[in-house]
């Protein structure tokens, strides 16, 4: 009964907030919205536990029968193997401290209880995603998510223009979803099931590698996957979904959504694995996408936006790994980037509470001294996110990508290269936000120091985020594998085509010094020189080139140009066509009837009576000429 | 044809006439009550004396009286004749007249189809409408006391007036 | 005059009929609408009893009967109601009374 519970009790607290939100105390929805994430905790490390001690053996639990039709049934069946176990801890852990922030974060809204039955929603629907034994249900998930991300993200919905954000999220991530659903149908005409585990026993007997079929879905899952995790070319809602509150953003970015489509691709690495073409344009995807969206995040000056697109790079590195066929290294990146990236937003949240609401980084600065708590878990993140050596975990994951990008058999130079440019940029950019923030002269004045319900979770998350990385240390630094070896049963081990331990110390050494190297920049960048910095981008073309960076490489304004301007273009021809007409015709000619009737109601006695005398007339006239054929 | 009937049958109808062509409503009710009595003579000739007595008792009497009763209560005089001399216009009673006269043509036609041997007027003794009354009409009479009581209470419950009175602090609906 | 009684009843009965109708037709003032049905109640019932006479029954006298009643009731609701619409409207005008037109 175990697992069902855990996305059940978060369904619950949203069943329950969403009714009477309004009747209960605020304390009330505090417990019960972050009661309820927390006892799913509880219950997905009891049932961890259980997993683990049984020998990594699944979990499988058959709930009820959903739908049957002959030829294809459908349970709302829960299994938990070592990859769902992983993804369940990060959510429900990462959720409840992000839900007992945000009961700091968002003391003073008056939707307070709406926001929490959106929060237990989401986390409940990344559950039912992560733990859904068959592709149907983790569909269900997958577009709870969806709606969950759009419901949040339009939170504020009083601004239009965090209800444009809003709809951007949705309909995005809608195009992936679309490609996710014909894969799901592709797949169910070919092998008549849609459980996974089938799915994966069944595959490799049906297809040679290589089939041009596989690679057809393997395309589709990963159009679905692009989507959510908003990689190359459907990035471009996440830096817009900053519109939601902070504690949002870190849900949407650390524990649901976003690391849905590396989940999907891990779940389904079988089909990828028939198909090396697929493999090869998610690595590709992945390196370009951590590179484009690095650039971006240099030259952002929303503290969120800097964040957004980092976490765009990052999810970039696991998809880097996931083509590289490095599984169990993209999601080591993915629990250690749930950790910094949740503590980051967190923490930058802390900052823009404590500023009024300010998220511009160039009207920040010198928050060492105001807020030094937030400083130093800020930091901490920070040298996560830049993969500081040997103390975070950061390091340890992302350095793992870095040289399995090469070593591996789906590596290749170029692959290492963008990766170890991209560690480069995340040097710079995160070191530019965190000198930006706390360093420099002060501009602004602390409005509100943050309270221990904000802080506490910031603490275990800095702490979670030191320690994480020393359950997976690579060859040359000790040689612990206790995560990959938790994965082994699911997820197969990298094959290697490499294993040199020089060109892996040449590989680390690499990564050390760029991560180290940007943070000079970064230093130079913005506090030792910044007037040269300030001449150098006003060099021509610069700012052109500056503003199309902010802007995102223009995706947007692409994006608009190919899909959104011809469609409107052609619902506009279409406007007045003849089937309209129809319509309207048929309208217009009952509003006609409607005002000739209605005049005949004229309310003057006379002629009803009238109407009546006629009728009498017509009755005789008719009767006469029937009895005597005279009219 | 009886000669009593033929004048009754023409005081009918020329009383009738001058009831809607009159503008003064207390003249055109003198005149129905003229109209009615004729038609009380009628009644009589064709062998009904006991509704003859009804409809001089209860039509003539009682509800000509009761309208004429209300028309003095409300006090309507040589004003309201003016509006009606107004309101009669050719233009407003033309078109009615003709569609009328058309309804009547018809009538006087299918009434003179009637081609049976004449039976001669029979005289139905009041004892025979008793009898039937309280026979196998005995459900329609107790239907027509409950109509009429319907009636009295309809009539008391409309013709209440709900007059405003003011108190000190609140704003009453008193019966009055 | 050779005219059949019943027929010459009857005749009378569509006549007086037909002059109400003509009353409440062309008629504003709500009263005298009142006393054109009246008109008509009557030859109505004129009708009946000329039926009855024909056939030496009782039921059209029967008939009669209802409608004398129904004519009573008719008019204390009748008149009822024209004093409202007296004292709500100030007019006996009927056309007055046109609010809940279409």
């Amino acid at each position: 009964m175990l697992p069902a519970l855990i996305p059940a009790i978060p369904f619950l607290g949203a069943c329950i907030l969403m009714l009477c939100w309004k009747r209960i105390s605020r304390s009330a929805v505090t417990v019960i919205g972050c009661g309820s994430v927390g006892l799913s905790a509880v219950v997905a490390l009891i049932v961890a536990a259980t997993v683990a001690s049984a020998g990594k053996q699944p979990l499988v639990q058959h709930v009820w029968q959903w739908m049957q039709v002959p030829g294809f049934a459908a349970g709302i069946d829960f299994r938990m193997d070592a990859l769902s176990v992983v993804f369940t801890l990060v959510i429900t852990v990462v959720g409840f401290l992000i839900h007992v922030y945000a009961t700091g974060y968002m003391h003073d809204d008056e939707d307070y209880g709406r926001f929490f039955a959106c929060m237990n929603l989401f986390v409940g629907a990344m559950l039912v995603l992560v733990m859904a034994d068959n592709l149907l249900l983790l569909y269900l998930g997958w577009e709870g998510v969806g709606l969950c991300s759009y419901l949040l993200i339009g939170f504020w919905y009083k601004d239009p223009a965090n209800n444009y954000a809003a709809r951007k999220a949705f309909l995005v991530t809608r195009v992936g979803d679309t490609a996710m659903a014909i894969a799901l149908f592709l797949l169910f005409q070919y092998m008549g099931t849609l459980n996974i585990q089938r799915l994966l026993q069944e595959a490799p007997v049906l297809w040679q590698k290589g089939d041009p079929a596989i690679t057809l879905i393997a395309l589709l899952l990963l159009g679905g996957a692009v989507g959510k995790s908003a990689q190359l070319p459907l990035q471009t809602w996440l830096p817009d979904a900053m519109a939601g509150p902070t504690p949002v953003s870190a849900l949407i970015h650390a524990a649901t959504m976003v690391t849905a489509g590396v989940y999907l691709i891990a779940r389904m690495h079988v089909v990828f694995e028939l198909s090396p073409a697929a493999q090869t344009t998610t690595a590709v995807i992945g390196a370009i996408t951590l590179l484009m969206a690095g650039v971006s995040a240099l030259v952002q000056t929303d503290i969120k936006r800097v964040l957004a697109y980092s976490t765009i790079s990052q999810i970039g590195y696991m998809f880097l790994a996931l083509g590289c066929g490095a599984w169990s290294a993209a999601i080591f990146h993915f629990v250690t980037h749930a950790f910094f990236k949740a503590l980051l937003f967190m923490a930058a949240g802390a900052v823009i509470v404590a500023l009024h609401h300010e998220q511009d980084m160039f009207k920040m600065g010198g928050l060492k001294k105001s807020l030094p708590a937030v400083c130093w878990v800020f930091l901490i993140g920070c040298a996560s996110l830049t993969a500081i050596p040997f103390i975070t975990a950061g390091f340890y994951s992302k350095d793992q990508i870095i040289w399995l990008s090469f070593a591996a058999a789906g590596g290749h130079k170029v692959y290492w290269l963008a990766a170890v440019l991209g560690a480069l940029l995340t040097g710079m950019y995160t070191f530019r936000m965190f000198f930006l923030v706390f360093y420099g002269e002060a501009k602004t004045t602390v409005h509100r120091i943050p309270g221990p319900v904000m802080m506490v979770p910031l603490y275990i998350l800095s702490v979670l985020t030191t320690v994480a990385g020393f359950i997976e240390l690579p060859h040359t630094l000790g040689h612990v594998t206790l995560f990959s070896n938790w994965l082994l049963p699911v997820l197969p081990a990298v094959q290697m085509a490499q294993d040199s331990v020089v060109m892996e110390w040449l590989s680390q050494l690499a990564s050390a010094a760029v991560a180290l190297g940007g943070i000079c920049l970064a230093y130079v960048w913005v506090l030792k020189r910044p007037q040269g910095m300030v001449d150098f981008l006003s060099m021509p073309g610069q700012v052109w080139l500056q503003g199309f960076w902010k802007r995102g490489w223009d995706m947007d304004a692409l994006n608009d140009a190919l899909i959104v301007r011809p469609f409107v273009y052609l619902s506009q021809i279409n406007r007045k066509d003849l089937i309209d007409k129809i319509y309207t015709g048929t309208a217009q000619l009952m509003e006609m009837c409607h005002n000739l009737m209605a005049r005949t109601q004229s309310g003057i006695l006379r002629w009803y009576i009238m109407g009546v005398v006629l009728g009498a007339v017509a009755i005789l006239s008719v009767l006469i000429w029937r009895l005597h054929g005279v009219v | 044809m009886d000669i009593t009937f033929i004048i009754a049958a023409f005081i009918a109808v020329l009383a009738t006439l001058r009831v809607i062509t009159c503008y003064h409503i207390m003249h055109a009710l003198l005149y129905l009550v003229v109209s009615l009595l004729a038609v009380a003579v009628v009644l009589f000739t064709y062998g009904a004396p006991f509704m003859a007595v009804l409809e001089i008792i209860i039509y003539a009497g009682a509800i000509m009286v009761l309208i004429i009763f209300f028309v003095m209560m409300l006090n309507l005089g040589l004003e309201t004749a003016e509006n009606e001399k107004a309101w009669l216009r050719p233009r407003i009673w033309i078109v009615p007249g003709v569609f009328c006269f058309v309804l009547l043509a018809e009538l006087l036609y299918l009434i003179l189809q009637n081609k049976q041997p004449a039976a001669g007027i029979q005289i139905v003794p009041p004892k025979q409408v008793g009898m039937a009354l309280f026979g196998p009409y005995l459900i329609a009479v107790e239907l027509t006391g409950i109509l009429l009581m319907a009636g009295i209470v309809g009539a008391y419950h409309l013709g209440r007036q709900h007059k405003k009175t003011l108190h000190r602090f609140l704003e009453n609906n008193l019966d009055t | 005059m050779n005219l059949h009684p019943t027929t010459a009843g009857l005749l009378l009965a569509g006549i007086l009929f037909v002059l109400g109708l003509i009353s409440v037709l062309i008629r504003r003032n709500i009263i005298f609408m009142l006393l054109s049905v009246e008109i008509m109640l009557n030859a109505a019932g004129l009708a009946f009893v000329v039926a009855a006479s024909h056939w030496g029954q009782a039921d059209g006298q029967v008939m009669f009967m209802f409608i004398l009643a129904m004519a009573a009731a008719e008019v204390s609701v009748g008149l009822a109601l024209i004093l409202q619409l007296y004292h709500q409207l100030r007019s006996l005008d009927s056309d007055e009374a046109s609010r809940m037109n279409g």
